[in-house]
């Protein structure tokens, strides 16, 4: 095992299904072997404001959670976080998005306009992004609900961690009665 | 068996393997969790109580019958448990008490900053701090430990990070203490002035004794390592000192808080060459070592607001911060937001058309005060709403003024505001926002609902009918979706300049038993662009290209928008 600690960030919009992504994440984590923490935020900022969890693993964890800097991935449910979360990022990082944009409130109201051509903006910086239509393949899947785990089929590609690993993990997890239209959703994610 | 935990949770299973038998809390932003995990176990008794204070007696009364016992409660929530906290450090227990209170450095969902380590100081009693899950869940047990041992409640001081990071727990089994017989003792239990006399000096014994007891046990300890520096640090604040430093620097790290033990503190100090203290909040550790007479860094370095991290460490240690990368790009920001669909939106805008000068209170309402609505004047504490409106009120603050507050923070607080408006009688319009739970804490139960911790029927509190008992005559009940019957009530009980409730009344649209509807449709054909449905904020309604757009995934068919357009195109 490396000695170093991994840092994944996952952002995205209270309300989105971050938390069970991070609880998938931990679970796979542990049963491969590392120390884990997972540190979330519960109460006010979960009401469609941005939300943040830190997943951190390695042989042994400190800090629960990621400074400016120090991800080594960050996982974003929504277009503008994962800008928004750019500063977290290690100059080597990488960005798994969906490519879905939610207009905050601000915007809605005209006040403000939602930043354009943000992936290809993050490009230019040289920054490794890989974006995808999750909300489509979550639909297509069977559930919109289900973007969590498209990403985390994403997300998969950049782990050397064997498929049944994350297959248990999401057996785990997950509700019964949605585990099929999730491990469709995480297949979707993969392979797309 | 090995777990990856919320600290909450570990917090909740080592009660439980501790044996204790009662539970009963408030619920608060980070510490609701706690008692939720322990709701699960049907062998031990949960429940919400009314309030922080009702919380902390109920345990104290299960403690005295002989049980173990538990409360938890939010930082701010133990300001309202401090009357019972004070006196109960001098009368002790009979079986073992542990007292929950969890701090929010950085405010993630809290209206101050406060660090609760000043009430364990100031109320004498011992105050354990774990880093983690794991602690949080080895701390817990010896929280029960220590408060047999030395007759007193225990502390058990949770944060944000502690509270809501999962880490790994290696999990025991129960072990449920004999029940201790309850005996009359009247020196011990009642604190009229002659034996809370005699008390006193005992709590300072305890205090001489349990810092004794804190420079022997390894509930502090001492990792020593490169000498050049010495870091004394507390909770979280550890964590970052070691992802930084890691063996680099000796640490003493502090899990009895209070009382600090002294000779141990001495001890260290003299082993290290400089002395840094790293503490999220006020300097409490760096004023003890300060009056020990040592030479001490701290705040000088550190930050007094906010939560730590590792970087802010870092700087002040003297080690790199980690740089990120930064967009040239104006982002707008993301704050929370009320629900589409949430019942309280109806009744803001009612509030803003009508230019009421809105006393708030604490709960997914203060949400109230965002753009566009605007609606909410002030918010202070759990209960403030209708107290201070009686006061601005007396004092002519203005003639459209009202009170709004929910149906939980009522029963915590809201009742006594209530009582000072009937008794003293101010011409006071008091609103109650009756969605039926407790909303931004997460649902949970409370007295007006009619279930109990884990949603069996319960006793149920009947508003209208204590309000009138009180002596109000003027009680409507309004559904807060029709923005016109809200708009009008308004209107009469504010004409009326005579105490006055009114129960705003439907569930969160959050509860999974609540129906949603199909999302609305736009008809462009009607639609004219005004931006009417707008006033509302709702973030399922944006206007584009000249036109209203609904995000279907959002939409949960409310309705309330349908009364704003005036061209039927929703």
């Amino acid at each position: 095992m490396e000695n170093e600690t991994k840092n994944i960030m996952i952002v995205g919009v209270g309300g989105q299904g971050s938390l069970l992504a991070s609880k998938i994440l931990g679970y796979l984590l542990i049963n491969e072997g590392y120390d884990v923490k997972v540190s979330e935020v519960h109460g006010m900022s979960q009401r469609g404001g941005s939300v943040v969890t830190y997943v951190r693993y390695g042989k042994k964890v400190y800090s629960p959670i990621i400074d400016e800097g120090e991800a080594d991935v960050i996982v974003s449910f929504e277009l503008m976080e994962a800008a928004r979360a750019l500063k977290f990022l290690k100059k080597e990082g990488r960005i798994v998005t969906n490519t879905q944009k939610i207009d905050p409130m601000s915007v809605v109201l005209g006040a403000q306009a939602y930043p354009e051509n943000l992936e290809d903006k993050i490009k230019e910086k040289g920054i490794k992004i890989d974006a995808l239509d999750c909300l489509s393949l979550a639909e297509k899947a069977g559930n919109i609900k289900a973007v969590n785990v498209v990403l985390l089929g994403r997300l998969s590609h950049y782990f050397d961690i064997p498929d049944e690993s994350w297959m248990k993990a999401l057996e785990n997890n997950v509700p019964s009665k949605l585990l099929e239209i999730n491990k469709k959703a995480f297949e979707y994610g993969r392979d797309a | 068996m090995k777990q990856l935990m919320l600290g909450n949770a570990a917090v909740a299973r080592g009660l439980y393997e501790a044996g204790v038998c009662f539970a009963s809390s408030y619920p608060g932003t980070p510490s609701t969790e706690v008692t939720e995990e322990l709701s699960r176990y049907d062998d031990i008794y949960s429940e919400w109580a009314p309030n922080e204070k009702v919380a902390m007696e109920a345990a104290f009364g299960a403690s005295l019958a002989g049980r173990r016992s538990f409360c938890a409660m939010k930082h701010v929530g133990l300001n309202v448990a401090a009357d019972p906290l004070y006196t109960m450090s001098y009368t002790g227990i009979n079986a073992g008490m542990v007292i929950v209170v969890a701090d929010d450095a950085g405010m993630h969902s809290s209206q101050n900053e406060q660090d609760s380590r000043h009430h364990a100081i100031a109320s004498k009693v011992p105050m354990l701090e774990p880093s983690d899950s794991e602690e949080a869940y080895e701390f817990a047990k010896l929280a029960f430990e220590i408060s047999e041992e030395f007759d007193t409640p225990v502390l058990l001081k949770m944060c944000t990070r502690v509270a809501h990071s999962q880490s790994v727990v290696e999990t025991g089994e129960r072990k449920l203490p004999e029940k201790k017989p309850y005996s009359k003792d009247i020196k011990k239990y009642v604190m009229t002035p002659a034996n809370a006399i005699v008390k006193h000096p005992l709590v300072e014994e305890r205090t001489a004794k349990l810092m004794e007891y804190g420079c022997k046990n390894s509930v502090n300890r001492m990792e020593i390592n490169d000498t050049s520096l010495g870091i004394i640090t507390d909770s979280t604040s550890y964590q970052y000192v070691k992802e930084v430093c890691g063996d680099n620097a000796s640490v003493l790290k502090i899990g009895l808080v209070n009382p600090l033990p002294d000779d141990l503190i001495k001890e260290f100090a003299s082993k290290v060459e400089k002395l840094i203290v790293v503490e999220e909040l006020d300097p409490i550790i760096e004023e003890h070592c300060k009056v020990l007479g040592l030479k001490v860094s701290g705040k000088d370095l550190l930050p007094i607001t906010g939560e730590f991290s590792r970087n802010i460490v870092a700087k002040a240690l003297g080690y790199e911060e980690h740089k990120g990368i930064s967009l040239d790009e104006n982002m707008p920001p993301r704050p929370p937001a009320m629900c589409p669909g949430c019942p309280h939106r109806g009744l803001f805008y009612a509030l803003t058309k009508n230019k009421c000068t809105v006393l708030g209170d604490i709960g997914c309402y203060t949400l109230g005060s965002a753009p566009p609505l605007n609606a909410v004047d002030t918010t202070l504490c759990m209960g403030a709403s209708l107290s201070s409106l009686h006061g601005f009120n007396k004092m002519e603050g203005g003639e459209r003024a009202v009170a709004v507050i929910g149906d939980s923070t009522f029963m915590h607080s809201g009742m006594t505001g209530l009582a000072n408006i009937a008794y003293n009688q101010s011409a006071s319009v008091s609103i109650v926002l009756d969605n039926s739970i407790t909303g931004m804490t997460g649902h949970q139960q409370n007295p007006l609902t009619g279930k109990n911790i884990k949603g069996d029927p319960a006793g149920k509190i009947d508003l209208e009918a204590l309000c009138r008992a009180m002596g109000f005559e003027r009680v409507t009940v309004v559904d807060p979706y029709d923005i016109g019957e809200c708009d009008r009530v308004i209107k009469e009980e504010l004409e009326a300049k005579a105490p006055s409730v009114i129960i705003y009344r439907r569930p969160c649209v959050l509860l999974k038993n609540v129906e949603k509807k199909p999302p609305l449709k736009v008809d462009e054909n009607k639609c004219v662009g005004c931006k009417s449905c707008m006033k509302l904020g709702c973030p399922a309604i944006s206007v584009k290209e000249g036109k209203a757009r609904i995000d279907n995934t959002l939409c949960v068919g409310c309705g309330v928008c349908e009364e704003m357009c005036a061209f039927g195109a929703l």
